[in-house]
């Protein structure tokens, strides 16, 4: 999440001072993101550096001093709306990485690991859900910004089904659980799907 | 208060010899009135043995199940037939909906097989579906509806009158995600007005709806979720850059 784009595009509908921006943001996120007022300012004083914004007072300080975009911001807002975020080389999944090594730990039954990461999952699906549940139903932003965490997570839980089924699948002395990690396989996946090393 | 319907170590085999299939496993369950609990697992799992032996649609191998505190084992055919028309309430993926019949007489129908007169029976129908926000559709028929609306129909035809246990078999597997949202935000809301639910599924999405998510693995519960933490604790991670 791009704190500095989202503060664009707040200001993209009309100046606003520093404060407003805070509240804004924390609401059109459904307060699932707060926000340090810290972090606005640091944020807006390098958008006014980098030409993105302007504000209307060099002397005022503080929550009350406003706040415009610039043709330069517009501009950088439309082209970061446009340009897909980067999902081609995700970083090593802890999770993935967890599974692969109870595969080869003598004594750990893989599908009780497995289970403990769903039950896990799942709890936070279903914290996520009564976020959504307790909030107004034209609360689109919250449900937007919920909906996205519960699809992240969903498919987290997808992945563990079909690694439960996948191991189900495996002889029960395990034999071949520990081929199935040959070192081999895992560099070169590394290098075709561009897995950060 | 005793729960509205429990399970003890409950067992089901179907077939026998080398085709023998164990469904379920000594299940133990217990859901109260105004609790909605999913049941998670992979195809084969049981859920929908143990959702159809919940509702006395089929008859466990051993173990005992109390619908109300009554133990089903103890009663005559057409006592049980009785508690599922009066006391439970089914919703399909494929919603099972009479397609001769319109939305009112659909929901109406468990009340009027039960011995309700026609009439008190329809507007008992009608209130269901002005409840699930379907007034206007109580003259259409099934293929009149959207998928949608169908299983909202259904969900009226389930909680219609005074039910104590609502079962759910993949209630909105045939629907969009929105759609599936609308269902089980009704099946919750069903819920928490006093009825027990029961939902099985194999989406986590859908059973992250329920207050309580058990997970069944060939045949046997093997965990559940803890109540789930107020929506505060997802905060504690902090802003993300």
């Amino acid at each position: 999440m791009s704190v500095r784009h989202a503060l664009l595009a707040l200001l993209s509908e009309g100046p606003k001072y520093g404060l407003q921006l805070r509240q804004e943001f924390e609401a059109g996120t459904g307060e699932v993101w707060p926000l340090n007022v810290g972090q606005v300012y640091t944020t807006l004083q390098r958008l006014e550096r980098d030409g993105l914004v302007e504000s209307d007072d060099a002397e005022a300080e503080g929550p009350q001093k406003g706040f415009r975009i610039t043709a330069a911001g517009g501009t950088e807002l439309a082209e970061w709306l446009r340009t897909p975020p980067d999902m081609a080389s995700p970083p090593r999944d802890e999770l993935v990485i967890k599974v692969l090594v109870a595969l080869r730990v003598p004594g750990v039954d893989v599908h009780e690991v497995v289970q403990i990461h769903r039950r896990h999952v799942v709890e936070m699906m279903q914290q996520y859900t009564g976020v959504k549940a307790e909030a107004p139903e034209h609360d689109v932003g919250l449900a937007l910004v919920v909906d996205a965490e519960l699809f992240r997570l969903e498919g987290v839980v997808r992945w563990l089904d079909a690694a439960d089924a996948r191991l189900k699948r495996l002889p029960a002395d395990g034999s071949a659980a520990a081929g199935a990690v040959s070192p081999r396989v895992s560099p070169r996946l590394g290098g075709r799907l561009g897995v950060r090393r | 208060m005793s729960a509205a319907l429990e399970l003890r170590r409950v067992s089901k085999v179907y077939g026998s010899g080398p085709s023998e299939v164990q469904a379920l496993r000594e299940v133990d369950l217990s859901v109260r009135g105004g609790e909605l609990v999913a049941v998670m697992g992979p195809s084969g799992s049981g859920k929908s043995t143990l959702l159809t032996i919940s509702g006395s649609l089929e008859e466990p191998t051993s173990g005992e199940v109390l619908v109300g505190g009554a133990a089903l084992s103890g009663m005559s055919r057409n006592d049980r037939a009785r508690l599922r028309r009066r006391s439970i309430g089914y919703v399909f993926q494929d919603f099972n909906l009479l397609a001769g019949l319109n939305a009112m007489e659909n929901v109406a129908l468990p009340l009027e097989l039960d011995g309700v007169g026609g009439k008190t029976a329809r507007a008992a129908g009608l209130a269901a579906l002005e409840e699930l926000g379907l007034a206007d559709r109580a003259v259409r028929y099934p293929d009149e509806l959207s998928g949608g609306e169908r299983q909202r129909v259904a969900i009226a035809r389930a909680v219609v009158g005074d039910r104590h246990l609502l079962l759910a078999d993949e209630p909105s597997g045939a629907l969009d995600s929105v759609n599936g949202e609308a269902v089980m935000r009704l099946l919750r809301a069903a819920c928490h007005r006093g009825v027990a639910g029961v939902v099985v599924t194999h989406d986590a999405r859908l059973a992250s709806w329920a207050d309580r998510v058990v997970f069944l693995r060939d045949g046997r519960v093997v965990d559940q979720t803890a109540s789930p933490a107020g929506p505060e604790s997802l905060l504690i991670p902090g802003p993300k850059p």
